[in-house]
């Protein structure tokens, strides 16, 4: 499906109360475009939670359950197990999680979901902290960042640990499908949505999801830093089709200053944390290229 | 049918598969593992139709219990001790729900000192989790209150996550025989499975679980107390068409013994209270006037019928196989609630923690200390913990 054919019925309705220039928003109006109105979505505790529904009102023009914090999966796959075993093999159940309930707390429950392959589609919208408790580090914020368990001290300042690879470890699993995608992408973001929604079994799709009032920069420039972060190399967009997997689209080289100056959360680095990170870039761009060498049959 | 000679165990595995649960999330733990293998051996036999989920952790286990019962199927699990407690935190969103879950809880010691026998520690962290909980005394009643949760809980007036309890060891890897009973009974008293909250469905699309701003947050908190209030009744009609229809009588929320002239009675929970009838039958050959109150339902609790004994005998005791440190045994406190302003004399007995036997004497023990307290009118000691070495009598 073309961006211009994708249908005009909003699943996810304006009206919501996410933040100018959300991220998140952006992909869960886009993606529940292209799952449609057969889907049940699971949710944690996080900014959709709270942005797409407070009682009495809700965004949400299909069924939506949320239970805790760590069991995205879990509550996801009792669904959809529910449904089987009365015969319905059409609905499609898809969890939507932050990185902190994917990468950290829920990471547990993804794991054992992934190894069941339960027939769901997992998504983790990734905004690199926990952004709904005020901008804490997660295991998927960037190295260097600032945020509020990371502040810029004196002594210390910023995350001084790297991003936790997701997706890779979800490929560990050998699960049908894995993908990375970005809201600043939007014709890879539905071919992978799409890809996703024919599968069975389970899927991982991890998106980049930049949050301006925790990565601190213009609410307009949201799609400028996702097409910086894969420009750069900070964000690879690839996936994994039952084993195969394949680049969709490989970074310009562009250095990593150019997208660490659009966001307040970097302002404070030191030319050698830069180059630190830039080293980091251009190996883990090198590790996904061979990656996907070997993996490309 | 005939009777078979099965486990506590089996029975409550039975319970689950004649009333055709359609979604089990199952993980091991000692003493209650016997259950969930049973179960996928009901499966994987073609005996029971079901979706088996091997999940990774008891918290996986009920949060997908929860979704599944949310999608609209009756779902079905068991725990013991730190799998129940490692649950936690799902148990006040399967009732905050109104999702009516039912579990198996085969008690066992809460560590530290990591213990694998039979206390009721374990539940009673989740006393105000908003399930409803029963405790068994023998596996026959174990099979029946499987089949009799799912009709308490499945009811309207109700809409409650229920556990069954059944002591560890002693129910869950002893047998007995019970009177299993067969697909069409079953099917007569559990009716085809409506849920009684409104589910996850794509053709009537809602939230299930919907963030709640302080607006509107007491009237659904005042709803789930209400629902809990009104159980005992609905409780007291499924044992009393339970009665009609298998001729068992378990009793409702109690199951008092020898109460209505006696002097002295003793309130207990579990297995202890089978011990405790025989002690009462020996005694009053004796001509010894002592009662046996076997607490039943510990949530609800009956506060009223709990009372009401108190206004009429001379001494209580509360025998219990838990303790809530530095205060007493938490069915010693709850009774103490019921019999607030009354001056009958009570005592508390704490004993048989982690497995400790507690046996003929130790029963007979306790009653002479509340025959007494009925001659003196004063309870010798508030708390008396059991054959403890180092702790006077």
């Amino acid at each position: 499906m073309k961006l211009k054919e994708m249908p005009d019925e909003e699943l996810f309705t304006r009206g919501h109360t996410a933040c100018a220039g959300c991220g998140a928003a952006i992909a869960v109006r886009n993606l529940m475009k292209v799952m449609g109105k057969d889907t049940i979505v699971v949710n944690p505790a996080c900014c959709l939670l709270i942005f797409g529904a407070t009682y009495p009102l809700a965004s949400w023009k299909v069924p939506f359950h949320h239970v805790a914090f760590e069991n995205t999966a879990a509550c996801a796959a009792g669904i959809s197990r529910a449904l089987r075993i009365e015969g319905n093999d059409h609905t499609v159940v898809v969890g939507i999680a932050g990185d902190g309930g994917t990468a950290d707390i829920g990471l547990q429950a993804l794991s054992g979901c992934a190894e069941r392959n339960e027939d769901i589609i997992y998504v983790m919208y990734d905004n690199e902290a926990y952004m709904n408790t005020g901008i804490q580090r997660s295991g998927s914020t960037p190295f260097g960042a600032w945020t509020t368990t990371t502040p810029v001290g004196r002594v210390k300042a910023g995350k001084q640990d790297f991003k936790k690879d997701v997706p890779q470890i979800m490929m560990a699993h050998n699960v049908p499908y894995v993908a990375t995608a970005s809201v600043g992408h939007i014709q890879d973001f539905i071919n992978k949505f799409e890809k996703a929604k024919k599968m069975k079994g389970f899927r991982y799709i991890q998106v980049f999801t930049p949050c301006p009032t925790g990565w601190r920069h213009d609410t307009a420039k949201t799609i400028e830093v996702c097409k910086l972060a894969v420009d750069t190399g900070m964000w690879t967009l690839y996936e994994s089709e039952n084993g195969k997997v394949t680049i969709n689209r490989k970074p310009k080289g562009t250095p990593v200053s150019e997208y660490l100056k659009l966001q307040g959360r970097f302002r404070h680095m030191k030319e050698a944390d830069i180059q630190k990170l830039q080293d980091w870039v251009n190996k883990k761009w090198q590790a996904d290229e061979r990656y996907a060498q070997c993996k490309s049959q | 049918m005939p009777k078979k000679i099965v486990t506590g165990n089996y029975a409550a595995a039975y319970g689950a598969m004649r009333a055709r649960v359609k979604t089990v999330a199952a993980y091991p733990i000692t003493p209650q593992t016997f259950i969930v293998e049973h179960i996928s051996e009901f499966i994987n036999n073609g005996e029971m139709e079901c979706a088996y989920m091997e999940v990774e952790s008891e918290h996986t286990a009920m949060s997908a219990c929860v979704s599944a019962s949310a999608a609209g199927v009756r779902t079905f699990t068991a725990t013991s001790s730190q799998g129940l407690a490692l649950m936690h935190e799902i148990l006040p969103i399967a009732s905050g729900l109104r999702l009516p879950v039912v579990m198996a809880v085969v008690n066992r010691a809460i560590a530290a000192p990591i213990n694998i026998w039979v206390e009721h520690n374990d539940i009673m962290p989740e006393r105000d989790s908003g399930w409803l909980q029963v405790f068994c005394d023998n596996n026959q009643e174990v099979h029946d209150m499987v089949l009799q949760a799912f009709r308490i809980a499945e009811d309207k007036r109700v809409a409650l996550p229920m556990t069954v309890g059944l002591d560890a060891f002693i129910l869950s890897h002893t047998v007995e025989p019970v009177d299993l009973c067969d697909q069409e009974a079953a099917d007569k008293f559990i009716p085809k499975y409506a849920p009684p909250s409104p589910i996850l469905d794509t053709a009537d699309p809602r939230g299930i679980g919907v963030f709640v701003p302080p607006e509107y947050m007491m009237e659904v908190r005042w709803n789930t107390d209400k629902a809990m209030r009104d159980a005992p009744k609905v409780i007291e009609e499924v044992n009393a068409a339970f009665a009609r229809q298998f001729g068992r009588n378990h009793g409702g929320m109690i199951d008092p013994y020898m109460v209505d002239d006696a002097e002295a009675v003793l309130v207990t929970m579990g297995t202890v209270s089978s011990t405790a009838h025989e002690v009462v039958d020996e005694l009053r050959a004796q001509g010894k006037k002592v009662g046996l109150v076997k607490l039943r339902f510990w949530r609800p609790y009956p506060t009223e019928q709990m009372r009401k004994i108190a206004q009429k005998v001379r001494a209580v005791g509360v025998f219990d196989r838990a303790v809530s440190y530095g205060v007493a045994g938490p069915s010693f406190i709850e009774f103490r609630n019921a019999a607030y302003g009354l001056s009958v004399p009570t005592m508390n007995f704490i004993g048989g923690l982690g497995g400790r036997d507690v046996s003929s004497p130790d029963v007979r023990f306790m009653y002479e200390r509340l025959l007494e307290a009925a001659k003196t009118g004063k309870a010798r000691r508030e708390v008396t913990w059991l054959g403890t070495r180092g702790v006077e009598q």
